[in-house]
């Protein structure tokens, strides 16, 4: 059975801006995908919750600056703990290059700096979803 | 796709039992995909559902921040809630864009609140066909209550029957002209027809269209109640909570809830024979007879093989 991907995005941190987020969320929707918006200024608590709840098998962070290095290696962390390590976190915003690798080192998957092509997003997505088990 | 399989959704069935949120989640997603595992879980849950209350109406009623809400009511009187939250599928990409649980967000944190979003996944009704399913998962979870919020768009706000006990109808102010164009399809369903935002201009005529309209609670010979409500700072939400539980007391009294229970397994009965029909039909039933056909000789045809499968008059020349 071919599984349906669910993705959420959400938006970590204090910025109140997400356009970039509903962009992406409305993209991979047309992709086909089934998108849960999580709205802006949730903990990472939160978006692991949400995940675990809605069953994601991704979960895309989106953060315009800042506290990237805290929060996404956190919400991998508080998944692995939750029994749900096998979602896949990945991230996008204005990520500086030695950032990107040591993100990836957390357990980031990916990292889409923006403007980023959506098609790059959904090869990743594609790319990675064949490694997951089958529902 | 063996004995470990079983083995795996038993795990699951006793998480889902232990009220564990991955194993809740994991087993609302196998009743979506459907197919044999779905089957085989379903036997193993072997739940019923708790008192399900669906709110349907107009995109942006107010429905999504009506049941934070009423979940806030609910978790005051210590009750356990779940939330399903049903947006369509586009028909083009068969993505979804699921935002409800967006106003939902007072209640992350709170273990005893579980919020699901689902897309309708190309059923009609505007209610993805699992959606029953999920609330037995939930009810085996220990759920006290489930709301469903199903969007309302022209005949689709019927489906929303077939999952809820209780259905609530949200509507705005400025919509009293609605009413009549409404009627057919979202005027018939309501148990509770709610004037949400009323704090906008126009409650009191959408009120006075709504009494006008003597509607009546379906089943039954009794007036649809109306209520007032500001879901955005709970106006009038605790008394939309307590009318929702006496009604559904009430209903259950009368013997309404068992005969719309009745309703919805006659629905699912017929539903499914269809389906198994169809899957028989491409599996062995052959296909449809080439060339420019007749209605009427599709139908002989079809009854042809059912006398031959099933057997039960003779006439199909059994072999
Ligand atoms: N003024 C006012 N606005 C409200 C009230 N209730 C909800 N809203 C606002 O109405 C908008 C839509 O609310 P939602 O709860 O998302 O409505 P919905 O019916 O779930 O919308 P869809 O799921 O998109 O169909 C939001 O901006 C809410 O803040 C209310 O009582 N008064
Ligand atoms: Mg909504």
């Amino acid at each position: 059975m071919e599984n349906t991907v669910r993705i959420l995005i959400a938006k970590p941190g204090l910025d109140g801006h997400d356009r970039g987020a509903k962009y992406i969320a409305r993209a991979l929707r047309d992709a086909g995908y089934e998108v849960i918006y999580s709205g802006i200024r949730q903990t990472p608590e939160a978006i692991v919750e949400m995940a675990i709840q809605e069953d994601v098998q991704f979960v895309g962070l989106s953060l315009l600056s800042g506290a990237h290095m805290a929060l996404f290696p956190r919400v991998v962390d508080l998944l692995r703990e939750h029994d749900a390590g096998d979602i896949v976190v990945f991230g996008g915003g204005i990520i500086p290059g030695p950032d990107v690798y040591e993100l990836q080192e957390a357990g980031v998957r990916a990292v889409f700096p923006p403007g980023t092509p959506i098609k790059k997003v959904i090869d990743f997505i594609e790319a990675t979803r064949q490694e997951l088990p089958a529902l | 796709m063996t004995g470990g399989e079983d083995g795996a959704l038993g795990e699951i069935v006793d998480g889902v039992r232990r009220r564990r949120p991955r194993a809740i989640g994991r087993a609302i997603s196998i009743v979506e995909a459907g197919g044999p595992r779905r089957d085989t879980l379903m036997d193993l849950i072997d739940g019923t559902p708790p008192p399900v209350v669906g709110l349907t109406g107009p995109p942006g009623a107010g429905k999504s921040t009506l049941i934070a809400a009423l979940v806030s009511a609910a978790r005051e009187a210590g009750k356990r809630v779940a939330v399903l939250a049903v947006d369509p599928s586009s028909p083009f990409s068969g993505g979804a864009l699921l935002g409800d649980r967006l106003r939902m967000t007072r209640h992350s944190g709170d273990t005893e609140v579980f919020i699901r979003s689902m897309a309708t996944r190309g059923h009609g009704g505007g209610l993805s066909a699992a959606a029953l399913e999920a609330t037995a998962i939930l009810g085996a979870a220990g759920f006290d209550t489930v709301f469903v919020e199903s969007v309302g768009v022209g005949q689709s706000e019927v489906g929303i029957m077939s999952i809820a006990d209780l259905v609530l109808v949200v509507l705005n102010p400025g919509t009293g002209d609605e009413i009549q164009t409404l009627k057919a399809g979202v005027m018939e369903i309501g148990d509770v027809y709610i004037i949400n935002k009323a704090d906008l201009a126009g409650a009191d005529d959408l009120e006075r269209a709504l009494r006008h309209a003597q509607l009546v609670i379906p089943g039954t010979e009794h007036r649809a109640e109306i209520c007032r409500t500001v879901a955005a700072d709970g106006t009038g939400v605790p008394e939309l909570y307590a009318a929702t539980g006496d009604l559904l007391a009430r209903l259950d009294e009368d013997g309404a809830l068992d005969r719309r229970r009745r309703v919805r397994v006659t629905a699912a009965w017929e539903q499914l024979a269809g389906d198994l029909l169809r899957q028989w039909l491409r599996e062995r039933g052959g296909v449809p007879p080439a060339g420019r056909v007749r209605f009427g000789e599709l139908r002989d045809r079809l009854w042809a093989l059912m006398d031959e499968v099933l057997g039960d008059t003779g006439t199909g020349g059994e072999t």
